[in-house]
């Protein structure tokens, strides 16, 4: 990829032949079905991953400086060893990495408002929700990419899951859907805040306290009442449990419905809220 | 597509008392227009005049709060996907995907607009080719030159060709020869039967391409009908003169008042300009001058600028501020 600017060679480049057939009327065909649309753009999130790896890398990058520093630091502290202590939060570092992706999909979303391509998107005849939702699914493949470096920069470091593979795999699955749900309360506030930075500032701003307050760290019983009490109702908490429990294979039924519950609340209150802010924009 | 109300004579748009407000200020406030099937018509004004929240709910991005418009027989408001059906949209800012190559954004239309992958593929690489973009196919859109942008954005509107399509100042920004390129293509499409409805600043572009003009002025059209009709209702033309001695502009503008009706003190203080539109008379003007021995560093013989069609019209500039004492008095 050159930074250097692409020559124009101009249209005189084209004989004038090739230009009366490109103008010439074509025939419209049958209206894009809403599946077709949604997955047209996802694939439109693939190739952003693709020319823009730079997002990918922000929301990687941090969690595993994470893992590496939270590990050899405080592992001999908290846990009494840093291989006991990588057991312990690594799912907690899956959970958190995933879930600090979501805020890009805002961001993406708040940039392409910014830039005019929404307009082209909203003049066309599709599916209402269509890009929104072909966008988050997109991003769905980048919370699975982001999930993959954690559990891989994990196991390098000596981590290994009691559940075997396909508890792991379970788990980073489970985390991924999650982060669906939450991408939605992401989309909303990228469609309400004024720019992409914004956007970002608001939604780590939101993240960061959540993620934190919870038992990605450290275990609740260390913590006083009253914040014991917040981290184990915080849905990250619960997130952080069921991951745990698949990856170690222990892993509590109700704790994973909790989980693909508040999913499917945050998707079902926040979908139709950001198609319809969609819609109404001017 | 086939609405009863749609004929092949019925306007191409109609639209009555359109009203568009953003807080206390109506941004439109009361436009009526009728585009003839397979016209250009051009929407004239400045900044801020209105133009693109007019074409923003022509192009069903937003609703009017009064008023109604039809394109092609489908209500902008009720008939929302019928009229997505028909038109296509290029927006002022380029509303192409920066991050995507200019291939890829031309494939994703045509995945968008219902055509095979195989079809949008064959699309892309005709339309890319068409348009001088076949090089930098492959190169990140945010690489692109701004002549360039501009014609992949038009190559993304046609995709599917258009029964109506919207252009909200496509030439804003670019160079005489991309400018050139751009209208080339504009005529082309027109040549094939579309019609459009042209937003921009300069009355060479609306004179250029359109076949009636709307003067839009605070939201609201002030002047309406073909390029020649309104030039005459302006004056056909204004000699330019910038001197060497701004000293001399007195004299010079002395000179000038026995040639023309009115002459007209510039923001330059070396320059003036009165309303002509005959070569004979300004090279007369000219020769007066130098035989009253003040000497002209440069001077131009226009069409009347779109601050001279606003201040004829409105007693205004397009810039918005009252027309200045010199030109109230003249």
């Amino acid at each position: 990829m050159s930074t250097a600017p692409t020559r124009d060679t101009g249209i005189a480049a084209a004989d004038e032949a090739t230009l009366r057939k490109a103008l010439s009327p074509t025939a419209r065909p049958p209206r894009a079905s809403a599946v077709s649309a949604i997955l047209t753009f996802g694939w439109r999130g693939m190739l952003k991953i693709k020319h823009v790896p730079e997002q990918l890398i922000d929301a990687t990058l941090t969690p595993v400086l994470f893992t590496v520093m939270f590990t050899y630091m405080f592992g001999g502290a908290i846990a009494g060893s840093t291989g006991e202590y990588l057991q312990f939060i690594l799912p907690g570092i899956l959970v958190m990495s995933v879930l600090f992706t979501t805020v890009y999909s805002g961001v993406a979303l708040n940039t392409d408002l910014t830039r005019g391509v929404v307009d082209r998107f909203r003049s066309l005849p599709i599916a209402r929700p269509a890009p929104l939702v072909g966008a988050v699914l997109g991003d769905s493949v980048r919370y699975l990419v982001a999930a993959t470096v954690v559990v891989i920069v994990g196991m390098i470091l000596g981590y290994w899951p009691e559940g075997g593979l396909g508890g792991m795999l379970a788990a980073m699955l489970l985390v991924v859907v999650f982060a669906f749900g939450l991408a939605w309360v992401f989309t909303t506030i990228g469609l309400l805040l004024r720019s992409p930075n914004a956007v970002m500032n608001g939604g780590f701003m939101a993240l960061f306290p959540l993620t934190f307050l919870s038992n990605v760290f450290v275990e609740p019983e260390t913590l006083p009442s009253a914040l014991e009490a917040f981290v184990d109702v915080n849905p990250i908490s619960i997130l952080v449990t069921a991951s745990r429990g698949l990856s170690e294979g222990n892993a509590d039924a109700g704790d994973i419905l909790i989980v693909l519950g508040v999913a499917a609340l945050l998707t079902a209150i926040f979908a139709p809220l950001t198609t319809h802010l969609y819609r109404k924009r001017n | 597509m086939n609405s009863p109300m749609s004929s092949p004579s019925s306007p191409a748009i109609e639209a009555t008392g359109l009203v568009k407000s953003f807080g206390s200020t109506r941004a439109v406030d009361g436009v009526d227009l009728e585009v003839r099937r397979g016209s250009v018509y051009g929407v004239l004004g400045p900044n801020g005049a209105g133009k693109t929240t007019t074409i923003r709910m022509l192009a069903t991005l937003m609703a009017p709060d009064e008023g109604s418009a039809r394109v092609l027989g489908h209500d902008i408001v009720r008939e929302a996907d019928a009229v997505r059906d028909v038109i296509s949209l290029t927006g002022q800012l380029a509303s192409v995907d920066e991050d995507l190559s200019g291939r890829e954004n031309l494939i994703l239309l045509g995945r968008l607009l219902g055509l095979r992958r195989a079809d949008a593929k064959l699309r892309a690489g005709e339309l890319l080719e068409a348009f001088g973009l076949a090089d930098a196919a492959t190169k990140l859109v945010k690489h692109y030159s701004g002549g360039m942008r501009r014609r992949l954005d038009i190559a993304a509107s046609i995709v599917i060709t258009p029964q109506v399509m919207f252009l909200d100042e496509p030439t804003t920004g670019l160079d005489p020869r991309s400018r050139n390129q751009v209208w080339d293509i504009i005529r082309a499409l027109v040549a094939e039967g579309t019609t459009i409805l042209l937003c921009t600043q300069y009355l060479d572009e609306a004179d250029q391409l359109a076949d009636r003009i709307a003067v839009i002025d605070h939201g609201r059209v002030i002047a309406e009908g073909t390029p020649s009709q309104l030039k005459a209702s302006v004056g056909s033309g204004a000699l330019h003169v910038r001197l060497l001695d701004p000293d001399q502009r007195d004299e010079a503008e002395r000179v000038l008042a026995r040639e023309f009706d009115a002459v007209h003190l510039e923001a330059d203080p070396a320059a003036l300009s009165a309303p002509c539109g005959d070569a004979d008379r300004a090279a007369e003007a000219l020769a007066e001058l130098a035989r009253a021995g003040i000497a002209i560093a440069d001077f131009s013989l226009g069409q009347p600028s779109l601050d001279e069609v606003f201040l004829a019209l409105t007693g205004h500039t397009a810039e918005g501020q009252d027309a200045t004492p010199e030109a109230a008095a003249a």
